[in-house]
């Protein structure tokens, strides 16, 4: 399987490379779908540039990137375009190999189940068999790195190709099960955007069902793994953010890179929904709707741990577009990242509703920013309402495309239990109701 | 979705003849709405004109003779008391223009600045005309000399109002504007301007063809189809009316007996020319350029029909003083009003919200279409699920057979866009032709060659095609057109309506088993570009010129040379468009049917 991988690495290296090489370079990273505040290239070099002269680069209010990331670039921005492909090619890799070690865990779960009789007699047609999952981490690489969004991304230089590769190699590691390497992993990755703290909750998950700890308030040793791994994340945590301090010699960076993602005070258009909202609303409820603006990422963990806590994996993937569409910053670089995970699960395919219609609502989508951007930048006929038109009816499409999934996850592990042909109690077929 | 499945056909033939009947009911009076003044710093003001006259036109005539326009010019703008630039611009066109003679182009810009005397000097309004060697528009040159030495004498400016004459009509304007805000999007040679005024807010073009004007033309259709803010329509009805003077849009008058047969078709008439114009997506006059730095531009063109009824020069100043004053009461720039719009006469227009259902109905049978594969594809893969996964099987394979023809149709529209230019040397070289016609006739031969190329090589490449291939490939094609249809149609709408009246019905109802021969023929005949043809023919008929087959062979010649060369001189887009995506396009329909 290295040869398909390597090929795949070759062609997606080539294309950026002649992307790189064009005159549309250029143009993509000035794109607001592309790179937002947060992650832009032309705010690094400023960045780099502020640092050069010995002025804070936080002085001002163009920078936002963590201080890692500037001396990061420091020593390699004369490689940038050659660090952001390899960025994604770890990210790739990262993505195939994790995929390849859950369908293994996957495959001998089932094989223990099977040979346990615990599956309902017609349910054998769910099951899932190695020759069609062979494939399946070949694909996920090639969704991640042959993905238009992805390879936007990369040629944009938006830094969101770095985190992307961070949370990449985090679900390695914790798929993996080496707990220490994934704290700190989730550590930086959180110290790069915050957001996949959430991400807490499903590795936690799965270390403790890999450890075969029971998730229970009461057991000792439940507290004690949970406790260590916690101690494990902050601690490291802590580290990082005190060596960005001894870096810079400030505290500049906490308002400049957390404060900007929590008070969303740049409203440049992107492909989220924060930006609108904020630009009519009026000044005295700001607060309170951030919050609830806010709330939105964070929330919807404790439900969907607690009822996805025996599917760890659907859970990071859940958690992950969760973020990428209620962060305050979105780009598609974020959504490229979850939809790498789609192949993953093409089981699904058979109890998906939606997918026709979800993935024209993204096509569409996809090429009616430009043409709506156009229309109220350039030729100022359209205005921003039908832009956040738009926006509005991708993140509909895209929440329509994840809980599609999750709906079909969790009706195939009912059918999983329950068997496939369900029978009301009358005898006439029954259907499952997501509640 | 059953049901929808089922009834496919049936809703499909509905939802057509629905959308033809729904754009054709927009020209009807009662469904359109009147066109009000929104802006309300040009609504209930009082101006009181009085009027320029005196038309030194014998000078413009003279030194045109002499051939030194611009030095006179100078003098003359001068002496009404102007700031007085010049600009010089050359640019070598990619092939000659054979409909206006010219391949080398060299000229001079001549703009006068007359200084807001009541406010900071931010902002600007135009007043431009075109005036070349050998032009007959003296006339606009003059009352624009005389329109100069009457404002100047006024105070009440709050904007700077700048005279431009520009030679070689588009390219002087072109060269100008691209100089007045230091861009440089066609590769123009030309000289920085020395002087210049605040943002410009809004302009208008004046071209007076001949002495005796019986009626004013308004001319609105830009560049891309970009239309200017209705009010500006508005204002100049709304002048015209007030002084009396006779208006029209597209050439045509308005009527008042919308409920007779005659007015409703000379209505569907006005707003077929408009859609027709709006299509071709060039700029019918000078004021199209404008329009894409975010400035509300007009041309005013005068027209003699040998009425009786006729225009003084006066009258004309006089109008041109009210338009300008009112635009010169703006406060911002004028967004009120619509920007997506149809005129079936001056006083009545037909917003987006009225004419996109008929645009959306056609998009709809194309995603019904696709619907309709998605299921037939869906209910064979999951009966085949039960034993043992085979439909995962072909979707490998698939994906090939789908991605091959997809590669070769945009190969071609690449060769389609890129070549006829490059190849142009050549082709003179080894034909008897000259560079313009080598150019047009490249394109018309890649473009029939493209016919016999795709499904051959899809055959050479990948054998027998199956059944789910080219459902896959349809499938794929047909959501393709959907979106690339809607986005032609936000920022053109006639262009994106035309386009889809031709190509729905066949690219919905195509299979490779319906009677090859036949099925060709109606596909070649509704192919982009027997629409243009059509679009040719139509056009004559409705301008009351009609022309017989072989003139309309060589005006369709001549349309697709000056596409081509719209497209390197000024950026319009309509080529690249027809050449990159929907030719493409159409092609992978023409494949499905020749799928063996």
């Amino acid at each position: 399987m290295a040869a398909p991988l390597t090929l795949l690495l070759i062609v997606a290296v080539t294309i950026r490379a002649v992307l790189f090489r064009s005159s549309w370079a250029e143009l993509i990273s000035e794109r607001v779908e592309v790179v937002s505040p947060l992650n832009a290239w032309k705010r690094v070099v400023e960045g780099l540039a502020l640092l050069d002269l010995g002025v804070s680069p936080y002085s001002g209010d163009v920078f936002h990137e963590t201080p890692f990331m500037i001396y990061l670039f420091h020593f390699v921005v004369d490689y940038a375009e050659i660090v952001f492909m390899i960025a994604d090619g770890i990210t790739a890799v990262a993505l195939y190999l994790s995929i390849q070690t859950y369908n293994k865990n996957v495959f001998r779960k089932q094989k223990y189940a099977l040979e346990s009789d615990r599956y309902p007699a017609d349910c054998l047609e769910l099951l899932r068999s190695p020759k069609e999952m062979f494939y399946i981490p070949l694909k996920v690489a090639m969704f991640y790195l042959l993905n238009p969004f992805t390879i936007l991304s990369c040629v944009a230089k938006s830094t969101c190709g770095l985190n992307n590769a961070i949370i990449a190699l985090f679900i390695l590691c914790t798929l993996k099960g080496s707990a220490l390497l994934s704290g700190i992993l989730l550590a930086l990755a959180t110290y790069q955007s915050i957001y996949p703290l959430t991400l807490f909750a499903p590795a936690l998950l799965f270390f403790l069902q890999r450890l075969y700890i029971p998730v229970n308030l009461r057991r000792s040793s439940f507290w004690f793994f949970t406790l260590q791994y916690a101690f494990i994340y902050v601690g490291s945590l802590v580290v990082i953010t005190g060596l960005s301090f001894f870096l810079l010699g400030s505290w500049d960076f906490i308002p400049s890179v957390y404060g900007f993602i929590f008070s969303v005070p740049d409203l440049t258009p992107n492909i989220g929904l924060f930006w609108y909202f904020f630009a009519e609303m009026f000044e005295h409820f700001r607060l309170f709707f951030i919050c609830v603006f806010q709330i939105n990422v964070f929330f919807y963990t404790i439900p969907l741990s607690i009822k996805l806590k025996e599917h760890p994996v659907f859970l990071i993937f859940m958690q992950i577009a969760i973020i990428s569409i209620f962060k305050s910053y979105p780009t598609v670089g974020d959504v490229a990242l979850y939809m790498a995970f789609l192949p993953a699960w093409s089981h699904l395919y058979r109890f998906l509703r939606n997918i026709f219609l979800v993935s024209c609502v993204l096509l569409a989508c996809s090429a009616l920013f430009p043409v709506l951007w156009h229309l109220w930048i350039y030729a100022g006929s359209a205005n921003s309402n039908f832009y956040y038109a738009i926006t509005l009816l991708f993140n509909f499409g895209q929440i329509l495309l994840v809980s599609d999934y999750f709906y079909a996850y969790l009706r195939r592990e009912h059918h999983l239990t329950h068997g496939l042909y369900l029978k009301k109690k009358d005898g006439t077929e029954a259907t499952l109701v997501l509640k | 979705r059953g049901l929808l499945t089922r009834l496919n056909t049936p809703i499909c033939i509905v939802c057509y003849l629905a959308a033809i009947v729904w754009f054709m009911g927009l020209a009807f009076e009662p469904f359109t709405l009147r066109t009000d003044m929104s802006e309300n710093a040009m609504g209930s003001t009082m101006v009181l004109l009085r009027g320029a006259s005196a038309v030194p036109r014998q000078g413009v005539r003279s030194s045109q003779k002499t051939g030194a326009v611009s030095t006179w010019l100078v003098k003359a703008m001068q002496s009404r008391g102007l700031e007085v630039f010049t600009q010089s611009f050359s640019r070598k066109l990619p092939f000659p223009d054979e409909n206006k003679e010219r391949y080398m182009v060299r000229g001079t810009n001549v703009y006068g600045i007359l200084r807001a005397p009541r406010a900071p000097r931010t902002e600007a309004l135009v007043i431009s005309a075109p005036c070349s060697p050998g032009d007959s528009n003296n006339q606009a040159v003059g009352l624009l000399l005389a329109l100069a030495q009457y404002f100047r004498n006024q105070v009440y400016w709050a904007k700077d109002i700048i005279f431009l004459v520009n030679e070689h009509d588009l390219m002087g304007t072109q060269a100008w504007l691209e100089a007045y805000h230091h861009t440089n999007i066609t590769g123009m040679e030309y000289s920085p301007l020395q002087g210049r005024g605040g943002s410009i807010q809004a302009a208008l073009s004046l071209e007076l063809s001949s002495d005796v004007i019986t009626s004013l033309d308004l001319i609105l259709d830009g560049l891309n189809g970009q239309l200017p803010n209705l009010d500006l329509a508005n204002l100049f009805y709304a002048f015209c009316q007030k002084l009396g003077v006779l208006c029209t849009i597209q050439g045509k008058l308005q009527r008042n007996d919308w409920d007779t047969a005659e007015g409703y078709t000379h209505a569907a008439q006005t707003m077929m020319l408009m859609v027709l114009k709006q299509a071709c997506g060039r700029s019918w006059g000078d004021h199209g350029l404008f329009l894409r730095y975010h400035i509300e531009a007009a041309s005013v063109r005068g027209i003699n029909s040998f009425r009786h009824y006729k225009t003084d020069a006066a009258t004309i100043g006089r109008l041109l003083e009210g338009m300008v004053r009112k635009l010169n009461n703006l406060l911002e720039r004028l967004h009120q009003s619509y920007f997506f719009y149809l005129l079936p006469s001056l006083s009545r227009f037909v917003s987006i919200g009225c004419y996109m259902p008929a645009f959306g109905l056609l998009v709809v049978i194309l995603l019904l279409r696709a619907l309709d594969l998605w299921v037939h594809l869906g209910a064979p893969a999951l009966a085949a699920v039960e034993g043992v996964t085979e439909a995962q099987q072909p979707s490998g394979p698939a994906v090939l057979t789908v991605l091959t023809p997809v590669v070769i149709s945009h190969l071609t529209g690449v060769a389609l866009y890129l070549l006829p230019v490059h190849l142009q040397e050549m082709a003179v070289e080894h034909f008897p032709v000259s560079e313009t016609e080598a150019v047009v006739l490249t394109a018309v031969a890649i473009y029939t060659t493209g016919l016999a190329l795709p499904h051959n090589t899809q055959r050479l490449l990948s054998g027998e095609g199956t059944e789910q291939g080219w459902k896959v490939l349809k499938l794929t094609a047909l959501l393709y057109l959907a979106v690339l249809l809607g986005c032609t149609a936000l920022i053109n709408f006639s262009l994106g309506f035309v386009l889809a009246v031709t190509l729905v019905p066949i690219t919905a109802s195509m299979t490779p088993h319906m009677p090859k021969a036949l099925s060709a023929l109606v596909m070649v005949l509704l192919s982009p570009a027997f629409t243009i043809l059509y679009c040719v023919f139509i056009y004559q008929e409705l301008i009351e010129a009609p022309v017989s087959v072989s003139e309309g062979w060589m005006l369709f010649l001549s349309v697709i040379s000056q596409g081509i060369l719209d497209h390197a001189l000024y950026g319009s887009l309509v080529y690249p468009l027809l050449a990159l995506f929907i030719y493409p396009c159409w092609l992978m329909f023409w494949n499905i049917l020749f799928w063996s």
